[in-house]
């Protein structure tokens, strides 16, 4: 187990190491952060070759590429186009990104193993074809379509029946509310509507996999054998087969990180939270675009989370399957 | 009752693998389809028969068939509805901002586009851009995935790791980098789709790969090598052909991650340019004023989710369809 850990985080750091070098390439080839510079008349040449030595472009793409790894390693993620260290604005949009992605991830995966579980067990029944339509209805649901429908909608009808903005459709707070609980109230507010948009177009296709994997585990000999034996039912149900019908589905929530994310970035922009999304989005399409920096920061940072999250899941499935051995 | 029901028989075989979560690394997950071949080669016409075959499942296979229908009438809508309907999609009438009426069965924006014309070109926007999107990832993953597999060893390493380098960021997000350069070049429309199609191969590069990882283990391959065929007649006779199942279900659930992708693309400024539109960029020009003119939303809105849902609805079908341990009927 240790030396397949050691191996696996190698290779992972192989991969990240190519990676990094390729997505440094996508951002360098992808647009030159000096065209706004360049194509406003009034700007002197030699402003153009000051801002130019500034973000280093003067230097070889190699040479760029190992300055940026360099100093990414020590922690140093450079300066933004608007001169303020990329860092750490990262990481305080990371948490805000984050109150958004946990509580969603955990919700979806608690609706999608219950969702799993029921239509399984109660298979053909009325329930198990009207959750089905459900989750094809959210997995064919463009994340943003379901954002508008919610804040549109939904949101102000709520907000009208009960009198007051309750249900807040833009930002991730209001600025200047004190105090600990107007504070976590207005926290919530905001959080509502994009969790929910998150929730729905993720526990769909993980709902499918748990119930899959319920019926798979139903069908085996272990769990007959089990009813046989004249075990309580539930006992056979809750104790037998889900727990081991669970096993796949963990694996699948780890794997779908990167998926996650990206569900994240449309969420972010949709309801206006200035999280990590909004902070890529921003970065490529901002006055001074594309932002270098952010954006190399922010694929860098994904693709160790994502990198991160596969080793996790295949830990996790030998942890959890004992028949899975990793040699 | 049971042909609507996929899933049951595959054991842990979820419906939903579309391309837009391209998870390869699912372990242990069943390869779907993988042994779609079993059945070929112990009949005794294999092509005519198990083609009559799956056709007849997937015919039977009512929500699959409905979806079918669906999208051939979007389709076909889509390209015949502006021969004949009066404006166009970049027209602009006297009447602004109108509720659906007679005149305009969708309603008019605030500039005055008759937003029927305006949802059909974009429904064919996003579907021709899918369907270059499925053709091309189809035919990259395929290759890759067949010579990963038909090699083995160096070539299926660097390959594979090829692929967990594109699965490595999310997909929206490169296309985001990318676009945010490519889209404004001239015909938004064709760059979207290569790009989305140099992305969209990895899922299908996987499937194949496992499959031929066992088929070249099989005895009727060990026999093309004993009467010395070509490697090319191998992979392109022998070992493609009992992979066709997985490659036309991969390739139907890109067009529905495609379709998916693009429009978010779009609604994010960064995929289809003005002039021309898809339904991704009909939801964002009509966003702002969706709670008083809740039709710039709904009619794109439907016939996106509409669009995706049935080619969803269809690339399960054809998984049921062509699942040989499908019960027989």
């Amino acid at each position: 187990m240790a030396g397949y850990l050691i191996r696996r985080s190698l290779a992972g750091l192989a991969t990240l190491l190519v990676a990094s070098f390729l997505l440094f390439l996508l951002v360098a080839v992808s647009g030159n952060p000096l065209a706004t510079l360049m194509a406003n008349p009034h700007v002197s040449p030699a402003t153009i070759a000051i801002a130019r030595h500034q973000l280093g472009l003067d230097q070889p793409l190699l040479q760029r590429y190992w300055t940026w790894l360099t100093n990414m390693l020590q922690g140093n993620f450079g300066t933004s186009t608007t001169g303020q260290p990329v860092g750490p604005e990262l990481w305080s949009r990371l948490g805000i990104t984050l109150r958004m992605v946990i509580p969603a991830t955990i919700i979806a995966a608690f609706i999608a193993v219950i969702v799993g579980v029921v239509t399984a067990v109660r298979q053909y029944s009325i329930l198990d074809h009207t959750l089905t339509g459900f989750a094809y209805l959210f997995y064919s649901a463009p994340v943003f379509v379901i954002a508008i429908l919610l804040k549109d909608f939904i949101a102000t009808d709520i907000n009208k029946a009960v009198g007051h903005t309750t249900l807040y459709t833009i930002g991730e707070s209001t600025p200047g509310v004190t105090g600990a609980w107007p504070t976590f109230t207005n926290i919530l507010g905001h959080t509502v509507l994009p969790v929910i948009t998150l929730v729905l177009v993720t526990y769909a296709g993980w709902s499918r996999y748990q119930r899959a994997s319920m019926l798979d585990v139903l069908n085996a000999d272990y769990v007959r054998f089990a009813r046989a034996k004249g075990l309580n039912p539930r006992r056979v149900l809750y104790v037998h087969a889900l727990r081991n019908a669970l096993i796949p589905v963990v694996t699948v929530v780890a794997l779908d990180f990167a998926t996650i994310i990206g569900g994240a970035i449309i969420t972010e922009i949709a309801f206006g939270w200035n999280g990590m999304g909004q902070f890529l989005y921003q970065g490529l399409t901002g006055p001074v675009s594309p932002d270098t920096a952010v954006v190399q920061a922010w694929l860098m940072i994904t693709a160790t989370a994502v990198i991160v999250f596969n080793i996790l899941a295949d830990v996790l499935y030998a942890v959890l399957d004992p028949r899975i051995r990793l040699a | 009752m049971p042909d609507t029901e996929p899933g049951t028989q595959a054991g842990a075989q979820p419906e939903f693998l579309a391309a837009e979560s391209p998870r390869g690394t699912v372990i242990a997950a069943p390869i779907p389809g993988a042994n779609v071949g079993t059945e070929a080669d112990e009949m005794a016409t294999p092509s005519r028969g198990q083609l009559r075959m799956v056709g007849r499942r997937f015919v039977r296979h009512k929500v699959a068939m409905c979806g079918a229908i669906i999208f051939l009438v979007l389709l076909l809508g889509s390209i015949i509805v502006p021969i004949f309907w009066p404006y166009s999609y970049s027209t602009i009438t006297n009447t602004i901002a109108s509720s659906p009426s007679l005149a305009h069965p969708f309603g008019t924006d605030l500039i005055g586009h008759d937003m029927l014309a305006q949802v059909m070109a974009g429904t064919l926007t996003s579907m021709e851009v899918a369907l270059i999107v499925a053709a091309i990832s189809t035919v990259i993953g395929t290759v890759v995935g067949a010579l990963a597999g038909y090699y083995g060893g160096i070539i299926d390493q660097a390959l594979m790791r090829l692929t967990d380098l594109v699965l490595v960021v999310p997909l929206i997000a490169i296309l985001l980098v990318l676009s945010s350069k490519f889209s404004k070049q001239a015909d938004s429309q064709l760059f979207i789709a290569l790009l989305l199609a140099l992305l969209f191969w990895t899922y299908l590069a996987r499937l194949i790969r496992g499959t031929f990882l066992s088929l070249r283990e099989r005895e009727f391959i060990e026999a093309e090598h004993a009467i010395g065929a070509s490697t090319w007649r191998i992979i392109l006779r022998h070992m493609v052909p009992n992979a066709a199942g997985s490659i036309v279900v991969n390739a139907t659930l890109t067009v529905a991650g495609a379709i998916l992708i693009e429009a978010s693309l779009s609604f994010l400024g960064l995929g289809i340019q003005p002039p021309q539109v898809d339904l991704g960029s009909l939801i964002a020009a009509g966003e702002g004023d969706a709670t008083t003119l809740p039709w710039l939303f709904y009619f794109p809105a439907a016939f996106l989710v509409l669009a995706i849902l049935v080619v969803n609805f269809i690339g399960d079908g054809l998984r049921d369809a062509l699942d040989p341990t499908q019960r027989g009927r």
